[in-house]
């Protein structure tokens, strides 16, 4: 039993990371029809967002302390962060310990702004265009995303720490009467957990209960006659090409103390998240989130040393081989709509 | 001749002069001078020109005549290494028995994976074979440890039983790989003043490959089931309607296309007698895909453009550094000269992929018959020029 609650929670971060991927990949094949295969390398960007930001927040002056000498017998050299001493010693270490929750703040707008820049840019001369001219495109603007990051950030991960209060592990299982250090979990991994389930519910309910995203979804179901209405529905496709750029963001941002960044963890978990949104259905946005969490705790699951020792080599292909089953038996996906894409 | 109309052969005649003559061509410039760094004409990026030159052709009887778009083509490639590198190891270093098991063993595995695939068309197809791709490479990497010998990759030993010769040469070291005795890795060097041209066994057997590869794909093209393919591509639902099941077409495609790339993952192997599961990740059969789209899918001689494009540039522009750079804007101002390093370093050395990725970009987006439509473009402009009316029969088509 612990060890299936085990599995579970381990389950829960990497597919929270797929569901929101998967979610801003859904809401632009749904909105545009266009098949982002750029999107991984947006949530690469999102996580060096929060690098950035870090580096950003720990500039720092030397200044020569009287008090103090090195080795050699010299004044000693005091590095201090700016945020330090304008905000006084305790402040400052504080606001750069937070870095990564502050990055929160810091890439929505950027990732809105490249979404935005993005569509406008090079996705609008694609909607007529053939959905593998579309792979090819936005694949090439990812090796290019790729390779500027790899330019300035270097090819090594960068190691972004998650706010000290959350590093520890919490006792999970002694929590619910199971035996101590059983079930212990990462405090970090459960605040992405909740954080990715309350973007997730903003998005749904920013789509469910606003004007906008009410004309959002009536746009998915028929664009021509939302057209006809007198509504400009591209505008409004646009912003929602940019609100999955900062979906996309935002789990980059949060992921960066789990998995060090590095300019390739976007291709990476894009394959995944394909994987994730076609299982789930092309176009169902709450298919892409359950099969996002489904195959991660699949994912999870296939790699217990019970399952492992049953079946070997089954947690590196899990994730494949229930996609090739789902697509060959019901090819609309778990929660795809009747008729969208099932060619 | 050769059952091919006389434009074919004369494209083909002309693909044959420019292998052969490779060693020449790809090697212009002096030995010593500044300019040898962008010389090609060595056997190790020659050979890879070729195999990839392959490569890209099989993949373009797939993507370019039927319309399907693997994602996963690099595993093909991937096992044929692997399959040629076992029969090093037990039979002999012979490369015939090797590369001809690496294309059996390709096409058993593509038509394994191209039964299951092609049941979806469309992105759905694209991700089934990603997933068979990335599955091939996870088992390799891990399961099949046995077989491919994981993250080391699989290489000849000094204690490889091999029936038909022996396990190590009197020497005491591994045989090299071998046709009928010529042996792979041999160059015979001709210095003709500053030049240096140098001739590789291995790489005109590879040439020979490509040849045969290419005057195959001229074949399909012109045969009534390279019709066929165009025609799914063109329309098939159409197809199905007339009463056609296009399924059997497309899987023959597919497992031709999977043994061009059995046949190039041999040839690697018998160029160098290794086989690594890196070979098989989707970034490999992503770059298959940007060698086809670069030259010009649906196209006869696209392929082979691009691949050759793709690996000049990867070898050759990779090496040019900031010294290099330097050195060519020495004429400017000192502000100016590095700021052209600076803005120029972005795209040479380690950061050719950016070139790559843009270039890749800029031709899908306003080239999409590739750098082969390219040319006829500039072609006609030229002809425009001169007077003469475009002769629209003298330029090949792409499959559309």
């Amino acid at each position: 039993m612990d060890a299936i609650i085990l599995q579970i929670l381990n389950g829960l971060d990497k597919g929270s990371a797929y569901a929101l991927i998967a979610l801003g990949l859904t809401l632009i094949f749904g909105t545009l029809g266009v098949v982002n295969f750029a999107h991984g390398a947006l949530f690469m960007l999102g996580a060096f967002c929060a690098v950035t930001l870090n580096k950003l927040l720990s500039f720092s002056f030397e200044t020569i302390d009287p008090t103090k000498t090195d080795f050699l017998g010299n004044p000693a050299k005091v590095k201090t962060a700016y945020v330090e001493s304008w905000f006084g010693p305790d402040v400052g270490a504080a606001i750069i310990d937070w870095s990564v929750p502050l990055a929160i703040l810091f890439s929505i707008p950027i990732m809105v702004g490249i979404g935005y820049v993005m569509e406008r840019g090079l996705i609008k001369h694609f909607y007529k265009r053939e959905h593998a001219d579309q792979i090819l495109v936005t694949f090439g603007l990812a090796i290019v995303i790729q390779e500027l990051v790899k330019h300035y950030y270097g090819a090594n991960p960068i190691q972004t720490p998650a706010p000290s209060a959350f590093r520890g592990s919490l006792d999970f299982g002694a929590m619910f009467g199971f035996d101590p250090n059983v079930i212990i979990y990462p405090y970090w991994r459960l605040v992405y957990f909740a954080f990715a389930a309350v973007v997730i519910g903003a998005v749904f309910a920013f789509l469910r209960f606003t004007t906008f995203g009410m004309v959002v979804r009536a746009g998915m179901a028929d664009r021509e006659t939302v057209g006809l209405l007198g509504i400009n529905i591209d505008k409004r496709f646009t912003i929602m090409f940019g609100i999955a750029a900062a979906v996309a963001g935002l789990a980059g941002v949060m992921y960066a103390p789990i998995n060090s960044p590095n300019y390739h963890m976007g291709m990476d978990f894009l394959v995944l998240s394909f994987v994730v949104v076609v299982v789930g259905g092309m176009g169902s946005l709450p298919g892409a989130v359950a099969a996002g969490f489904l195959l991660g705790i699949l994912e999870s699951f296939a790699s217990m040393n019970e399952v492992k020792s049953l079946l070997p080599g089954i947690d590196q292909i899990i994730i494949y081989l229930v996609a090739i089953i789902i697509l060959l038996t019901r090819p609309r996906g778990l929660l795809g709509r009747k008729g969208v894409m099932e060619e | 001749m050769l059952g091919l109309h006389s434009k074919d052969f004369k494209t083909l005649v002309i693909v044959a002069v420019l292998t052969m003559l490779a060693p020449f061509i790809l090697n212009p410039f002096p030995s010593g001078s500044a300019m040898a760094q962008f010389n090609a004409g060595y056997p190790d990026l020659m050979q890879r020109f070729v195999i990839f030159g392959i490569f890209a052709i099989g993949f373009n009887i797939l993507f370019g005549l039927t319309g399907y778009l693997s994602f996963g083509h690099a595993a093909f490639l991937g096992v044929g290494s692997y399959s040629a590198v076992w029969m090093f190891k037990l039979l002999s270093m012979n490369v015939i028995p090797g590369i001809i098991l690496s294309v059996i063993v390709a096409g058993i595995f593509a038509l394994i994976i191209g039964f299951i695939s092609l049941r979806r068309t469309g992105i759905y197809f694209s991700i089934l074979t990603l997933a068979f791709a990335q599955m091939s490479f996870n088992l390799a990497y891990s399961v099949l440890t046995p077989i491919t010998n994981g993250e080391t990759g699989l290489q000849l030993t000094l204690n490889d039983p091999r029936i038909l010769g022996v396990s190590a040469t009197e020497s005491g070291g591994i045989p090299v790989t071998n046709f009928f005795g010529a042996e792979m890795r041999s160059t015979y060097e001709l210095v003709v003043g500053g030049w240096d041209f140098q001739f590789n066994t291995g790489y005109y057997f590879c040439a020979m490959m490509l040849l045969l590869a290419f005057y195959l794909s001229i074949r399909i093209f012109r045969s009534p089931f390279g019709l066929m393919l165009r025609a799914i591509k063109a329309n098939k639902t159409r197809l199905n309607y007339t009463g056609l099941n296009t399924r059997p077409y497309a899987l023959a495609a597919f497992v031709i296309s999977g043994m061009y790339a059995g046949l190039a993952g041999g040839l690697l192997a018998s160029m160098d007698p290794l086989a690594g599961a890196e070979r098989m990740q989707w970034t490999a059969s992503g770059e298959v895909v940007l060698m086809t789209i670069l030259g010009g899918a649906g196209t006869l001689i696209g392929p082979v453009v691009g691949a050759g494009f793709i690996k000049y540039f990867e070898n050759i522009f990779s090496k040019i550094n900031d010294s290099v750079l330097h050195g060519w804007f020495d004429f400017l101002p000192q502000g100016m000269e590095n700021a052209a390093v600076w803005v120029t370093e972005h795209f040479v050395g380690p950061g050719w992929h950016l070139t790559l990725g843009l270039l890749f970009m800029l031709v899908v987006t306003f080239l999409p018959g590739g750098l082969v439509e390219g040319g006829q473009r500039l072609a006609r402009l030229f002809r425009r020029k001169s007077g003469d009316k475009p002769d629209a029969a003298s330029q090949s088509k792409p499959a559309e």
